[in-house]
């Protein structure tokens, strides 16, 4: 059990689902053995997802939200990687399994789609052969030609033009945003239950993102697949989750229904990544839930709770940075904000307790 | 495609025409006498100041260079007679000269040596490619193990070994110490004769050719393939749940060989214009002995022979990548 247990439940079944929660992480902690020393790019994470609903990851590079992911996927180099706890898809426990009943999970059950889509598809092969080689691999008995009809209609259906013709095009003869749409028809073409989305807006322009999340809704509807997206986008987040998932440093910090975290954040690190959303933008998400912690300013004169610098050092004994951070990111907290500014929950026990810098009173 | 070939022959041809010019320049003001030592030769010795003057007349060494060097052109495309001693020779169309020394027309030694060099050269080749990318394959796979490294190691010590001498110790130990059979007798027999015998007498040949090369070629592909296998497409493939090796062979390999092939049209093309130490070791008589047998007697229609055929075969060989390059690389357009 982990101290995230000990929270008010945020996701808590809400009728539907039978047989529990879609996919369950407890205690995930991955870890890269390197020269200098193990670094532990997740540790004790633990979440749950429902199935057709949607778990928004936010996190700043390097908090541990792709290497999270991907460890659903099993993609970790097993030689390289130490990955404990566990991950289990409709119960069945992902840590550990073997290579050759994962491959069937992979692009079936749990399909994942990538930021960069030009370079996350295979330059050399049309986007056609792509798609129905993950069409293929899955359906053993089908021939080229469904696969190609499949292919056909997948990209039909993500709003590709002339699917008929396209499906013969080489990736860079796509825009980004048809990429990134071929990619997206790519993870649901085998109709997995899972779909994890890594960052899929983040290398498109504003107008195209809104294309593609409008897209990734719609088809999460209709395939009723259980979506993660992870982004730091909180816009994004704001749009299309239904739990959110903050991370930093390798650790949920913050854990609950996306309302819930938006609005009341609980740690420092939230406060910083919602106070870094243009201030205009922000209020208007919230007119109608007046945050005590914003008082009334004119609009746009946005004053920021600084994030933490991104610089840190998880291999292990290099550093106290997790909590030298902490505590850097709450002094401002601290000095600038009413008192109940403060987390009004338990924080979380690694914050506090093991020591800021000597040189400041503790902030908690 | 088809108008970017004619164009790159096009541009070879005009790059053919100056290495001609450029070794027929380089002989006729440099600091030999090839009339000198043809009349050496011809007249054991005995070359006194008046034949020397009659050699120098014949073979056209008292004419401007612009005119020998335009009789030369014109005898490559229509043919000539050419002036030897008191011999009047005919010189057929692709007309490279007579040899000052066997006095036999440069084209026809050139078609009788040209099998054994290119027996040598395709059997080596392969085997670089054969060995040296499963190889350089099964290493990336591998990266950072013991075997990984002891591999890398290992064929960094061989390629730091003189070719030379490595050909040398190969002949030295496989045929002299150690007299296997299959290895006795090495040399060049045309397949036609005795294919058992010709793939007998090259395999010495083409194993030290090939060992030495494919340790190049398995860290060009090992390097390669390591980079490759960390795309973000191969990431994709494997989530879409291909086996392994499906992940590497199909998807890894063909961006993996893009490089590797670029250095192998050089190496091919190298090795097709002669092999001087793999020929001399091993009794082969191909254009590397050849040529430099004719530098060494200054013998000038040869030796322009060899260099434009091997320029001819960098050209071609260079073409074939740029080609084989547009194939695997959808993004590349030949312009």
């Amino acid at each position: 059990m982990t101290s995230l247990d000990k929270r008010p439940s945020p996701t808590k079944p809400e009728g539907g689902s039978v047989d529990g929660p879609l996919l369950v992480v407890e205690d995930l902690t991955v870890r890269f053995p390197t020269e200098d020393g193990e670094v532990t790019a997740v540790r004790e994470l633990s979440y749950q997802l429902e199935v057709g609903k949607t778990l928004g990851i936010v996190g700043e590079s390097g908090s541990g939200k792709s290497v999270s992911s991907m460890a659903v996927l099993g993609l970790h180099d097993p030689r390289s990687t130490r990955i404990s706890g566990s991950i289990r898809l409709r119960g069945e426990e992902i840590v550990g399994m073997q290579e050759a009943q994962m491959r069937k999970l992979r692009g079936n059950d749990v399909a994942m789609i990538f930021q960069d889509a030009l370079a996350a598809l295979h330059p050399f092969y049309r986007v056609g052969q792509q798609l129905e080689e993950a069409y293929l691999v899955h359906h053993p008995k089908a021939t080229k030609r469904d696969a190609r009809r499949k292919a056909v209609e997948m990209l039909d259906r993500v709003g590709i033009p002339r699917p008929d013709r396209r499906v013969d095009d080489y990736p860079h003869q796509f825009s980004g945003g048809m990429r990134q749409r071929a990619m997206i028809a790519m993870g649901l073409i085998n109709d997995p239950s899972l779909l994890i989305a890594d960052e899929p807006t983040t290398a498109l322009d504003v107008t195209v993102q809104a294309q593609i999340l409008d897209l990734l809704q719609d088809l999460q509807r209709e395939f009723n697949s259980a979506v993660i997206i992870i982004t730091h986008d909180l816009g994004v987040i704001a749009e299309m989750a239904d739990d959110v998932l903050v991370m930093y440093a390798g650790r949920a910090v913050e854990y609950g229904p996306g309302k819930e975290v938006l609005v009341h954040p609980e740690m420092p690190y939230t406060w910083g990544l919602l106070s870094s959303v243009p201030r205009r933008h922000l209020g208007h998400e919230r007119a109608d839930d007046p945050d005590p912690r914003q008082p009334a300013e004119p609009a746009g004169a946005a004053e920021r709770v600084p994030v933490p610098p991104a610089v840190h050092a998880p291999v292990e004994g290099a550093g106290r940075s997790v909590h030298d951070r902490a505590a850097r990111a709450h002094s401002p907290v601290s000095a600038g904000r009413p008192p109940e500014a403060l987390p009004h929950r338990e924080p979380r026990r690694d914050l506090r307790g093991r020591g800021a810098p000597r040189d400041r009173p503790r902030a908690c | 495609m088809f108008a970017y070939i004619v164009k790159r022959l096009i541009s070879g041809v005009v790059v053919l025409f100056l290495v001609s010019m450029a070794i027929f320049v380089l002989f006729w003001y440099g600091p030999s006498e090839p009339a000198r030592v043809v009349c050496d030769s011809q007249t054991s010795n005995r070359c006194t100041p008046e034949r020397f003057e009659v050699y120098k007349e014949n073979l056209g060494y008292n004419n401007p260079v612009y005119e020998e060097y335009g009789k030369f052109l014109d005898g490559l495309f229509t043919g000539r007679e050419v002036q030897f001693g008191n011999q009047q020779l005919e010189c057929n169309a692709p007309c490279l000269g007579y040899s000052y020394f066997t006095v036999r027309p440069v084209f026809e030694e050139m078609k009788e040596r040209m099998p054994a060099t290119i027996s040598v050269a395709v059997g080596g080749a392969a085997l670089y490619l054969l060995l040296g990318i499963p190889i350089g394959i099964a290493a990336a796979r591998r990266r950072g193990t013991l075997g990984d490294k002891a591999l890398v190691s290992g064929f960094l010590v061989v390629s730091s070994i003189p070719y030379y001498l490595f050909a040398l110790l190969v002949w030295l130990f496989l045929t002299i110490t150690w007299e296997i059979p299959l290895f006795a007798e090495t040399g060049y027999f045309p397949i036609t004769d005795n294919p058992a015998k010709w793939f007998s007498g090259l395999l010495l040949a083409w194993i030290a050719l090939g060992i030495f090369g494919c340790t190049s070629y398995t860290r060009y592909t090992r390097g390669s393939m390591v980079e490759v296998l960390g795309e973000d497409y191969i990431r994709t493939a494997k989530a879409k749940g291909l086996t392994a090796n499906r992940v590497v062979y199909k998807h890894g390999l063909r961006s993996a060989l893009v490089p590797v092939i670029t250095i192998f049209g050089i190496d091919f093309g190298t090795l097709l214009a002669g092999t001087i130490f793999t020929e001399r070791i091993f009794d082969i008589e191909g254009i590397g002995l050849w040529a430099l047998q004719a530098v060494n007697q200054k013998d000038l229609p040869i030796v322009s022979a060899t260099a434009l055929f091997g320029a001819a075969v960098l050209i071609i060989s260079n073409l074939v990548v740029d080609v084989v390059y547009s194939v695997l690389d959808p993004r590349v357009r030949l312009s």
